[in-house]
């Protein structure tokens, strides 16, 4: 449940950010979590108010954007869209697909007040 | 108060307008942060790399389920390989110095890190794992990590390789069921083959599995109780440990 690990990082992050800008409020949070980066996204959504309770994020929104997992299949030369491991081609069915994008695990930005 | 922004606003109807739900507007700022959420992980990673280089000290993580017989093959492999190479150990589990205690009966200087009700090993626990030992320069160190195939292939310690392992009491579609594990790992054991004949796994299918997960992965068949497939394992670890130029 390396999940609420995570949540406890962003609220320390966004809470860094938000004394860095002298800001009084923190509004949102958004996240990218790639498709294929090992992350539940229900269970960071379950963790995130936990992590922020009893702290200046615990009224704010947590926005979590699905980044959509990419690969270059090393068979075919195609760019190809994978959902989930392992990362089969569509077009030619190999298994030999370099990820190229999903495996994001980035806090993006932060609205203040 | 304001129910849609907590903004102290007193709570009575409110009339609004598109584009401005909740009848007034605040002045929030946008402020792009644009971080990695394992950057601090990823970091210490990279300094216990360097360290790991600098030392000559060839450091492996061992990842599996709990029970995949992680400890007993570093027992085995301690015992023949330890007159040969310095070898010493990090252990992670939630609980308790069993496994520590094992090791350092098999002759190894050893230290366990309980992660209390953490799920994984991370880069500052070894760091501060390493100044405890800490291991001799040109030698072998193996970072037995917590039993489970979820959150450690997430976190880099900063070894040169991940060894995973399987055992064959497991179902061959164990790489499938976990692919970022196997995704991350360099080399695959399969342990306890001595029960094999008493069990339906299938190598092979086990091997294909993987390899759709992992197409660089490579494999080893042995037996920490019977010794069974261990001179392979012994001589891939002296090779790599010459080819990382620990020696």
């Amino acid at each position: 449940m390396h999940e609420m690990g995570l949540a406890m990082r962003i609220v320390e992050i966004a809470l860094a950010e938000t004394e860095k800008a002298k800001a009084s409020r923190l509004c949102e949070v958004e996240v990218e979590v790639g498709e294929v980066a090992g992350v539940m996204r229900e269970a960071l959504e379950f963790c995130l108010p936990a992590a922020a309770r009893g702290t200046l994020a615990e009224q704010a929104l947590f926005t979590i954007i699905a980044v959509p997992g990419q690969g270059h299949c090393q068979a075919c030369q195609r760019q190809v869209a994978i959902s989930a491991f392992p990362a089969q081609c569509p077009k030619c069915g190999s298994f030999g697909v370099a990820i190229t994008a999903g495996t994001e695990l980035r806090l993006r930005s932060i609205n203040v007040e | 108060m304001c129910d849609s922004c907590h903004c102290g606003e007193a709570a009575e109807a409110t009339i609004a307008i598109p584009g401005q739900p909740h009848g007034h507007q605040h002045q929030t700022r946008k402020i792009v942060v644009e971080h990695e959420l394992l950057a601090q992980n990823d970091h210490q990673g990279e300094a216990n790399r360097q360290f790991f280089a600098e030392q000559k000290i060839l450091a492996l993580n061992l990842v599996s389920s709990p029970g995949s017989g992680k400890t007993s093959i570093l027992e085995r492999t301690l015992k023949t390989l330890g007159p040969e190479i310095a070898t010493s150990v990090i252990e992670g589990d939630q609980q308790t110095m069993r496994d520590a205690e094992r090791i350092s009966a098999a002759g190894a200087p050893v230290v366990q890190v309980n992660t209390g009700a953490g799920c994984h090993l991370d880069a500052e626990m070894i760091r501060r794992a390493l100044a405890r030992l800490p291991p001799k320069p040109h030698s072998l160190l193996f970072i037995e990590n917590v039993g489970n195939l979820v959150c450690p292939a997430l976190f880099d310690l900063g070894e040169h390789a991940k060894v995973a392992i399987i055992s064959v009491t497991e179902g061959e579609d164990k790489p499938q069921k976990y692919p970022h594990m196997f995704r991350a790992a360099s080399l695959c054991l399969l342990n306890k083959i001595d029960l094999l004949p008493h069990l339906d796994f299938d190598l092979e299918l086990c091997k294909t599995l993987a390899r759709q997960v992992n197409p660089r992965l490579t494999f080893l068949e042995l037996s920490a109780k019977s010794g069974e497939g261990f001179a392979a394992w012994l001589q891939w670890l002296r090779d790599t440990f010459n080819a990382s130029h620990c020696h």
